[in-house]
């Protein structure tokens, strides 16, 4: 192969040097160009985009950080906190710049001496929790294991530890269903809200109750941190704090010390007990029990006590308040005698009850197997008798008692702060023609007018309804404190027609009716009320005839619920309330709870004789039971017992905040600046 | 009659000036970037600077013709040494650069630097005056910059290989080969690059692309850029004062003592401190190719304007990746990164061009 000749110029030492030269030189050139250039390019970025790259160097110089604000404090209708704020020390994961995540929690574990059940809770939430949403580890630390962990901090990435606060409800399980809990925003509230504050650590929003319902009121304005940060995201140096606007209080209509009590008092039962103003609806107390506790969910409960409550049959995770349906049994008879009488019907005129009553093909029974003998409409209320109500629901028809059932508030949709609530049903014929397709019976009827049958109500339904009854106003479940509320409008009853059904209310208690055992024992202070009795199984006729069987010696799922209904003082109605015991095994289950409840109204100090002595039996508060039943549930599932910190512990605690809280506003405890009271 | 004796007075003293100020300018910067401290860096820079700048002015008495004759052993032995690297070569870096030698680590692709353009120099100085237009004048240049440029390629050291390439062919375009080959080899070049960049290993084309588009990836390869851009841009044209500079102190800058080291220096001192510097190092390399151009013997040209060519590639490929105008090949910034390899192939390079200028002085030296 033959290389073409590059060039057939005459090439010499001399040109080489002159080549040499003049290339040097465009070389030399081209260097100061480039060197141009680049001092050309710096001064375009140093001037010209000067402003752009200041901000994008302050913006990593400068972390903000939002301080949560402090949730407004519940208030019960005296200004006393119901649920309030405790300072905590508090360590949080950060999903996102999490590196080694079985180390740094096995670290804390050891730090913090967590039990395995946080230990798998954490885990859990970090599986579940989108990456910058934080992961609460402890919040209950104290100010030597917060140092510990603070100190600590480089060589565990993604751990936050903070001072914060947490919402503490003092009265505990005996406000969990009304108040409800908070806790850490789910994704699906931040991708709603989109509000940075809802991904802040330790910034918590109502989950359940009222906490939810009132979220927004309660939620007050974050405060704001800058600090310089190292890009690792050490912290230099604080630069300037904006402090937090607490959230404002919110006062209720329910008086805390009742609502404790009821709570109480309804001891190791299964039900519920709801407290209101005959003449402006206040709700005065609402308790579900069993209940949960709170302040453990809002620290974010462990996997075991969520285990725990939803393997309960007592569902203390259901508020029975509103979210328990039950036949209202014989509690509807004063409401059906109440559109008997506005119907036209004479009170006087009289049924024989033998027992046992005859409808088309079947035979319906009345509670007492003897029969009442001549009953007249007040003896079929306080003496319950089923076959008054039988016979004259016949003939006086369904519509009139639906409607009437209506207008005191069965089947009905109050507008209440909480998140659901089921209504029930007041069965009537076009209401089963849609809902069944079938045409109504008249043993539909004669059901209905016992509340059984398709008839369910919940106990605010009840209690509404004995309101109604008791002040003829139609008043509707009210939450928020007004000091300038008025009473309600009136039902346009007619008096006389209430005050017979008033009367015969009276009978029930203080005559010869079916609960002489609740009058009241307080001087002066009559009840009047109404039992009821709901089955909850079918009597089979063969079961009929080799006697009922006794509640005693049924299944507690079997057992009849129990339930009354009650107002006082007779003369001045002012409260009236409704108890509802599941599976109570009849009325006398709910009775004595009502009288013990309305007592307090009158003579705390009385009621509280009482219940001391029947808690006595009963091994403690409801705080105490609820712990020593975790205890018992972890010892059945095979765990070591937990050792709690003490109760006086966590009350000093709290003292400590509390005082505090008051030291700096130099106001006297309990009366800090979210208490208007 | 002066009192210097005329040994120390002929010494180049401008230009020792001249990088003594770049160097101590540079352990300034190195003394804010550790936080405000002599230690770790600043003090072993100027140690090492002042132990370099004894290497340079020993080499300066060196006469020309010893370079000439070690030009090629010089290349074999840093050539072996390569080809060793990428046989026992420990791993450092995510890429192999290194011999343990025990007492120390050893870099060859660094001596590389300066060895290709003794060696293209040399090549160019005993081919026949009448063969440089020739086909014998351009294949064993290219043979000699391919060989070492492939196995620094492959280690992988894009901007080193980059900068051998650079030096040798700066050396062949200064030897006089025809215009044209140049103008040809540059335009199936940019034909060739797309190509070439599937070639690239992944992190190697990542950072092509980043750099392309470094706010397209700001956390993560960008990263470097990003912030390399707001360390300059955030200082202004007086910078954020001495000790200020918060890209740098808050960790924000990565690599700030070493590879960009000129955004740590550009914060605080701002546009000033920037075309201060620039100035300083234009007026090196004005110095070097005077020098070059006045020097009579043919490899002696070569060598010093190929030198200082080399020092220039280090400057403008550092300054170029720090100010976003490059991708992040790893190159440092002469007299300012930490690091000993670097100052000495450059103080090598310094000291070499001495020779070469104290040679045509006909100064005092060893014969």
């Amino acid at each position: 192969m033959k290389f073409p000749r590059l060039t057939p110029k005459h090439v010499t030492q001399a040109s080489l040097s002159f080549t040499f030269t003049r290339r040097a030189m465009v070389l030399g050139a081209v260097q100061g160009g480039i060197g141009a250039l680049l001092a050309g390019r710096m001064a375009w970025i140093s001037l010209a985009e000067n402003e752009k790259y200041s901000l994008l160097s302050e913006s990593n110089r400068v972390n903000l950080t939002l301080i949560p604000p402090r949730r407004g404090w519940i208030l019960d209708r005296h200004g006393k906190p119901l649920a309030k704020n405790r300072t905590d020390f508090r360590v949080d994961i950060i999903p996102d710049r999490l590196r080694d995540k079985d180390v740094v929690i096995g670290t804390l574990a050891k730090l913090l001496a967590l039990q395995p059940e946080d230990v798998e809770r954490i885990h859990e939430d970090l599986e579940k929790a989108a990456g910058f949403q934080p992961v609460q580890v402890s919040d209950r630390m104290s100010y030597e294991q917060y140092a510990t962990v603070s100190v600590r901090l480089p060589d565990l990435p993604g751990v936050a530890p903070a001072q914060g606060y947490s919402r503490d409800y003092p009265a505990g399980p005996a406000v969990g269903h009304l108040l409800g809990y908070v806790g850490a925003a789910s994704a699906e509230e931040y991708q709603e809200r989109k509000d940075p504050l809802l991904i802040t650590p330790g910034f918590k929003v109502g989950k359940d109750g009222l906490e939810r319902s009132f979220d927004l009121q309660l939620t007050g304005k974050p405060g704001a941190k800058r600090v310089e940060v190292t890009a690792r995201g050490k912290i230099v140096r604080e630069l300037t704090t904006r402090p937090d606007t607490p959230g404002h209080p919110v006062r209720l209509t329910v008086d805390g010390g009742l609502q404790e009590y009821a709570g109480r008092r309804l001891g190791p039962e299964s039900g519920s007990v709801v407290v209101m103003d005959c003449w402006t609806g206040d709700i005065l107390a609402m308790s579900s029990m069993p209940s949960f506790d709170p302040n453990s969910f809002s620290d974010g409960i462990s996997h075991l006590e969520w285990d725990m409550l939803s393997k309960d049959d007592h569902v203390p995770l259901r508020n029975k308040t509103l979210q328990g349906l039950y036949p209202p049994g014989s509690t509807v008879k004063p409401m059906v005698a109440l559109s008997f009488l506005e119907a036209g019907l004479d009170p006087r005129e009289a049924v024989n009850c033998s027992g046992a009553y005859r409808v088309g093909r079947g035979l319906f029974h009345c509670w007492k197997r003897g029969g009442h003998g001549r009953t007249d409409m007040a003896k079929g209320i306080y003496q319950s008798c089923d076959v008054y109500f039988y016979h004259f629901a016949q003939k006086m028809g369904m519509n009139v008692i639906a409607s009437m059932a209506h207008r005191l508030g069965l089947g009905e949709r109050f507008a209440l702060p909480f998140p659901s609530q089921s209504y029930g049903t007041v069965p009537d014929p076009v209401w089963k023609e849609r809902k069944y397709k079938e045409p109504w019976q008249i043993y539909d009827t004669v059901n209905a007018t016992i509340g059984q049958g398709y008839m369910l109500a919940n106990p605010t339904q009840l209690a509404v309804m004995t309101a109604r009854i008791a002040s003829g106003r139609q008043v509707t479940p009210q939450f928020v404190y007004n000091r300038n509320r008025k009473p309600a409008d009136p039902l346009g009853v007619s008096g006389q027609n209430l005050r017979f059904v008033q009367e015969a209310m009276w009978q029930v208690v203080n005559g010869g009716g079916t609960a002489g055992r609740a009058r009241l024992p307080v001087k002066g202070m009559e009840l009047a009320g109404k039992t009821g009795t709901a089955q909850v199984r079918r009597i089979t006729m063969a079961e009929r005839r080799g006697g009922v069987r006794s509640n005693a010696s049924l299944d507690w799922k079997q057992r009849d619920h129990g339930l009354f209904v009650c107002f006082a003082p007779f003369h001045a109605p002012r409260y009236a309330a409704s108890v509802v015991i599941e599976h109570g095994g009849g009325s006398s289950a709910a009775y004595p709870i009502a009288r013990d409840v309305m007592t307090y109204l009158f003579d705390r100090s009385k009621a509280y004789e009482i219940l001391a002595k029947l808690e006595e039996g009963w091994g403690g508060s409801p705080t105490d039971r609820l712990r020593a039943k975790m205890q018992a549930y972890r010892m059945e599932k095979g765990m070591a017992p937990v050792i709690l910190p003490s109760d006086a512990a966590i009350a000093m605690n709290a003292a400590d905040a509390v005082t505090n809280a008051s030291n700096a506003i130099g106001t006297p405890v309990g009366a800090g600046q979210d208490n208007p009271d | 009659m002066s009192v210097v004796p005329a040994s120390i007075a002929r010494l180049p003293w401008k230009l020792m000036l001249l990088i003594a100020a770049i160097a101590i300018f540079g352990a300034v910067v190195l003394y804010s970037a550790a936080g405000g401290s002599i230690t770790p860096w600043a003090l072993n820079q100027l140690v090492r600077f002042v132990i370099f700048s004894g290497m340079a002015l020993i080499l300066s008495r060196i006469p020309v013709s010893v370079f000439a004759g070690l030009a090629f052993p010089g290349y074999a032995a840093i050539l072996i040494a390569l080809i060793a690297v990428e046989l026992v070569g420990g791993v450092a870096g995510g890429s192999q650069r290194w011999i343990n030698l025990g007492f120390m680590q050893l870099q060859p692709s660094e001596f590389m630097k300066p060895a290709i353009v003794f060696a293209v120099a040399r090549f160019y100085a005993r081919l026949p005056v009448g063969e440089i237009r020739k086909w014998t004048a351009i294949w064993p240049a290219l043979l000699l910059i391919g060989v070492p440029w492939a196995l620094v390629l492959v280690q992988p050291d894009l901007g080193t290989a980059t900068m051998i390439a650079a030096g040798g062919v700066t050396v062949m375009f200064l030897a006089g080969l025809p215009l044209r080959l140049f103008i040809g080899a540059g335009m199936a070049g940019a034909a060739i690059i797309p190509i070439a960049f599937s070639f690239l290993h992944d992190y190697q084309q990542k950072r092509v692309l980043i750099f392309l588009d470094p706010e397209n990836d700001p956390l993560g390869a960008g990263y470097h850029i990003s912030q390399s851009k707001i360390a300059i841009g955030s200082g202004g044209f007086w910078g954020k004062g001495f000790l200020q500079g918060t890209q740098s102190h808050l960790d924000y800058l990565p690599e700030g003592h070493t590879d960009f080291v000129f955004a740590t220096m550009a914060e605080e001192w701002g546009l000033l401190g920037g075309s201060a510097l620039i100035a300083g190092f234009l007026l090196l390399f004005r110095w070097g190719t005077r020098v070059s151009i006045r020097a009579e013997d043919r490899f002696a040209k070569l060598t010093a304007a190929g030198l200082t060519a080399t020092i220039f590639f280090y400057v403008a490929i550092n300054l170029m990746m720090v100010m976003g105008l490059a991708p992040v090949v790893g190159i440092p910034l002469p007299f300012m990164s930490y690091g000993g390899s670097s100052m000495l192939t450059v103080m090598l390079c310094i000291g070499t061009i001495m020779a070469i200028d104290r040679d045509r002085r006909g100064g005092p030296g060893w014969t």
